[in-house]
């Protein structure tokens, strides 16, 4: 019932991640942040099978980091990062207790100033995506647009869900790195 | 007394040396000349090959695959060529382990390797000889030209030991004192490929002991990046192309028609 959103417009990434971390029909937090900054580019956001989501998050974001310690501070493009992701996830489906995580991954690479948005899941499947979300999209949006769009996609689900999801997380990925958006 | 401590690769001798490692970089002194300059827009590699001869067949060699004639100069990555000079059964096993690590990197990351990482690559394996006993070091050093999107065009240099650095221009093996301190007097930190191509061959022709170059002696590739698709584009010349450049050049030797009438 985890709530994962992203959105690419113009010149950033926005991920947004519900804060309700449920087991069964309990609702066990409300301050649940369901994403890892890889490094300073890179951000995942996970859904999936509770302990391996956060397990496999940290497990990439210790090898991305260790990547960037090893390569002199260089650090691994986004595209770099979601292959690497999608080849530790489609090598676990292989193994005999494969990771129950599907993740978003939002990243800027400051090489070509450019935005993106990965979809990965369990499988192994990876895709880049202008949005994994409902709404009405355009790939010029500026970041205050693609923030309003968030609004209404959220206010979807907000009526559709059954349960209270708690809000979201709100991070913005872009050439100055990773922030949060307070007024979610 | 020395004897007692250059048998084995391991073991420093009291005035702090490796034998072992000395005596490779000695072996590889005495191996053709591999000369490499980078330019703005690119990087050039020549090596001078040693085994030549009347009688050697170069019939598989003269059509050249992409990788050329391949004895001393080898496409790693489709973003790496290098040039090695030492001991040919060696450099072969290097060379094997460098594809199969950009391979990997690849793999994992769908990215070109970046080439200063495929240089660490090779001199944490050759690092591993100078440590681990019984073991004879790779008598190799290389020349890597490169290109990734961090750095740009680079060229790096290593040895037996694992040590490896960068530079603008350099050269190993065989007279390669000569060579530095020509390219130091001729380098400039603007120059452009073509400009690298005429001092890279013009520094070569002075370190090869044969009066006149020519293909069966020389091999020669550059590294740039397409114009348009931006890509790292590598050219290991064939034995012909290399003819047809020391020709426009003006280094190439006489017609061999004049060259039987003067002796």
């Amino acid at each position: 019932m985890d709530i994962v959103l992203g959105i690419r417009v113009q010149d950033s990434t926005i991920i947004a991640t519900s804060k309700a971390a449920t087991r069964g029909i309990s609702v066990l937090k409300t301050t649940d942040d369901k994403t890892r900054a890889l490094n300073t580019h890179n951000l995942l956001a996970y859904t999936g099978e509770a302990g391996d989501t956060v397990q496999f998050a940290e497990y990439i974001q210790a090898n991305i980091q260790l990547y960037t310690m090893r390569e002199n501070d260089i650090e691994l493009s986004p595209k770099a990062t979601a292959s690497f992701v999608r080849n530790e996830l489609a090598t676990s489906i292989r193994s005999r207790k494969p990771f129950q995580v599907n993740v978003l991954l939002g990243g800027f690479d400051p090489k070509t100033n450019t935005p993106s948005l990965n979809w990965i899941d369990y499988l192994g499947t990876q895709v880049e995506l202008p949005y994994a979300a409902h709404g009405h999209y355009r790939p010029d949006m500026k970041l205050e647009e693609g923030l309003e769009l968030l609004k209404l996609s959220l206010k979807e689900l907000e009526t559709r869900m059954p349960i209270d999801f708690k809000g979201v997380y709100v991070k913005v990925v872009d050439k100055d790195g990773i922030r949060d958006v307070a007024e979610y | 007394m020395a004897r007692r401590y250059d048998s084995r690769t391991t073991i420093f001798s009291p005035e702090g040396r490796l034998y072992q490692i000395e005596y490779a970089m000695e072996a590889i002194s005495h191996a053709g000349t591999v000369l490499g300059v980078l330019a703005k827009d690119g990087i050039v590699l020549a090596a001078e090959k040693k085994v030549t001869g009347k009688l050697l067949d170069l019939t598989a060699t003269k059509e050249g695959g992409y990788g050329g004639s391949g004895e001393k100069i080898f496409l790693l990555n489709s973003n790496v060529v290098a040039g090695v000079a030492g001991i040919t059964a060696d450099a072969n096993s290097l060379v094997n382990f460098a594809r199969q690590a950009a391979q990997r990197h690849l793999y994992l990351y769908n990215e070109d390797i970046p080439v200063e990482l495929l240089a660490q690559r090779l001199c944490d394996l050759k690092q591993g000889y100078t440590q681990h006993g019984g073991l004879r070091p790779f008598g190799v050093s290389l020349l890597y030209a490169g290109y990734d999107p961090h750095h740009n065009f680079q060229l790096y240099h290593s040895d037996p030991s694992g040590n490896y650095s960068g530079w603008k221009a350099t050269s190993i093996g065989a007279n390669n004192g000569t060579a530095q301190s020509l390219l130091k007097q001729e380098y400039k930190d603007d120059i452009t490929l073509e400009e690298a191509i005429g001092l890279t061959l013009r520094v070569m022709s002075k370190t090869m002991d044969s009066t006149t170059l020519g293909s069966e002696k020389l091999e020669f590739a550059t590294l740039t990046v397409d114009p348009v698709t931006k890509a790292p584009k590598a050219k290991v010349y064939r034995p012909a192309e290399v003819d047809a450049l020391l020709q426009k050049q003006g280094l190439a030797k006489p017609d061999e028609d004049t060259e039987m009438k003067a002796t």
